[in-house]
């Protein structure tokens, strides 16, 4: 079977930053493969390892700067690598059903039986494409999966939702399907030398949306950022001020004032 | 067509307090619209539900009895046969596990915008939503196009509804598709030695630690003050320390005497499992970490410079 992985590049916000506009200033930022997405490209290449994968391929919706991301996850193990960017994501923010129909066509063209991809991307935080995505394909679908068992004779994959408050959803889903992945659902490995390597010589097929069909109306967002501002620290802690011996030794004596000794 | 449609959560016979609070953010939308409040009760004991749900402000409560908990299945047939039945174009419901498994697909299916996890919004003439980015390091507003959204809201930022309405409640049949997609039980993680909510004092160790052989720093700390020692999710993802150490969303809800966060940001689904504890006190490198907004007392600094001198102290 062949395995269809979501990979975005994510941005992350320095310690100190700069806001511009409706944005983060670009220097400002570090851009990373999604750390949910991680977990998504490791139960994928342990399927493949387990002989039940065939192929794993990858899609991402980035510009050429999503590349080196994107060889990650080919070091990691994937076999190759689909990227779709077009002038009509510069536009501005793109909403779920943007994405949405990007990856349809990737999905058409590709024929996956199942689709993985990270739970939510770390900077926009949404947490809906992956469900999204399978009504729109007609697939099954299971959000928040942190266990994954496929048996491919079957068409089924056994997983486990992770609910709130410790209480685990076990559910079997027919495949072909989407799942959103959680962290802690396996240990993404670190891309060894050999795999880096080896990554160079794989194939990225970069894409437009008139490659795949779709138009800039498909992909119009119905989301506009207004606007962007550090939220108001509504702290009110006494902070602690000198050297960490000092500051250790308040502590010490406020702990102890509630109570806390050995 | 400016009614408005929440949808209730429960699990195990408990209706969940977001959906309380979904309540009052869809009757804020409904009156700025002008429109009525409807509510929806799927699964499960669903005239209890009902009962439980009517608070004061909500105009009608419809019921569908289909199976016992949650099934995406269930939830998107009911929602959709009630935005066909009702006035409701709009869809608030609680921005939880079950939440993101079913309104992405109710948004998808009749082409409305979505938007995830709002922390609060203002309509006049449109709908601006705002919610958090990067982390919760900025927050947004957002503009949404039309009048038919689907919102999922975040918990513990409305007030739950209170009192006694007098709703209209009518149970509503459905017919269910075949679904590929059959819940088969539940399982209870997390159990083990310790119970972290039993914990007077709790030491609590997140990403900063940096690495496993870091930890011993903080287990030193919490033998040194008599505490139970605790973390947020990362290091229970990492498996440095067992499931039954969690504290948040996804582990468990903490209250103990003193809470010390050493090295934990405060991500939203860690303050969920804590910020109940009687004292907090922060040590993090970033003045701006989240984790400050709740603490009673914080240092902003070097965990490996301060943890060691605090043992010292109680040494």
């Amino acid at each position: 079977m062949k395995v269809l992985v979501t990979v975005k590049e994510v941005a992350e916000a320095d310690d100190d930053f700069a806001i511009e506009g409706t944005d983060i200033a670009e220097g400002d930022l570090e851009y990373d493969l999604n750390e949910w997405d991680d977990y998504a490209v490791e139960a994928a290449v342990q399927l493949a390892e387990a002989g039940i994968a065939d192929e794993v391929v990858t899609v991402t919706v980035g510009p050429e700067r999503a590349e080196e991301t994107i060889r990650m996850a080919l070091a990691k193990g994937a076999d190759r690598a689909v990227r779709v960017w077009d002038d009509a994501f510069e536009e501005g923010f793109s909403d779920v059903a943007a994405k949405v129909s990007t990856i349809e066509a990737v999905v058409e063209a590709e024929d996956p039986d199942l689709v993985l991809g990270g739970v939510q991307a770390a900077d926009t935080g949404f947490g809906a494409t992956g469900v999204a995505l399978a009504e729109r394909i007609g697939f099954e679908h299971a959000a928040v999966v942190n266990d994954l068992e496929v048996d491919a004779d079957a068409g089924v994959a056994h997983v486990h939702r992770e609910l709130e408050g410790g209480v685990e959803e076990l559910t079997d889903v027919d495949l072909p399907a989407v799942l959103t992945v959680q962290t802690g659902l396996n240990e993404p490995r670190y891309a060894s030398l050999r795999g880096i390597r080896q990554a160079q010589r794989k194939e990225i097929d970069a894409k437009d949306l008139g490659d795949l069909g779709v138009t800039a109306g498909d992909v119009e967002s119905a989301l506009d950022i207004t606007s962007m501002y550090e939220p108001e620290s509504e702290s009110d802690a006494e902070m602690i001020e000198g050297d960490a011996g000092e500051v250790a030794g308040r502590l010490a004596e406020l702990l102890r004032d509630k109570g806390v000794s050995a | 067509m400016s009614d408005v449609l929440v949808v209730a959560e429960h699990r195990r016979g408990e209706i969940r307090d977001v959906s309380y609070e979904a309540v009052t953010a869809g009757r804020e939308l409904a009156d700025a619209r002008g429109g009525d409040l409807h509510v929806a009760a799927i699964a499960g004991d669903v005239d209890a539900f009902a009962e439980d749900l009517n608070r004061e402000g909500v105009d009608a409560i419809h019921t569908v009895g289909n199976g016992e908990e949650f099934d995406h299945n269930v939830y998107q047939t009911a929602v959709a046969a009630l935005l066909d039945r009702t006035d409701a174009d709009t869809v608030v419901t609680p921005n939880s596990v079950n939440g993101l498994d079913y309104a992405p697909a109710v948004a998808e299916n009749r082409g409305i915008p979505l938007v995830t996890d709002a922390i609060g919004f203002e309509y006049d003439g449109g709908l601006t939503v705002t919610r958090e980015m990067y982390g919760s390091k900025v927050e947004t507003t957002v503009d949404v196009d039309g009048d038919r959204h689907v919102l999922t809201i975040r918990g513990g930022e409305w007030p739950a509804a209170e009192g006694v309405g007098d709703a209209a409640v009518e149970s509503v049949e459905v017919d269910l598709p075949e679904s590929g997609a059959r819940v088969t039980g539940f399982e209870e993680v997390g159990g083990g030695d310790v119970d972290i909510a039993d914990a007077e004092v709790l030491v609590s160790v997140g990403r900063g630690i940096e690495e496993e052989e870091n930890l011993g720093l903080v287990e030193d700390l919490a033998d040194a003050l008599g505490a139970t020692l605790s973390s947020s999710r990362p290091i229970v993802d990492n498996g440095w320390l067992p499931k039954n150490r969690q504290v948040g969303q996804s582990g468990k809800v903490v209250t103990p005497d003193v809470y010390i966060a050493i090295g934990i940001s405060g991500a939203v689904q860690h303050v969920a499992g804590m910020k109940g504890s009687d004292t907090i006190v922060a040590v993090n490198t970033d003045p701006n970490a989240p984790i400050f907004d709740i603490a009673d007392y914080g240092v902003v600094g070097d965990l490996f410079e301060v943890v060691p001198e605090l043992i010292d102290e109680f040494a």
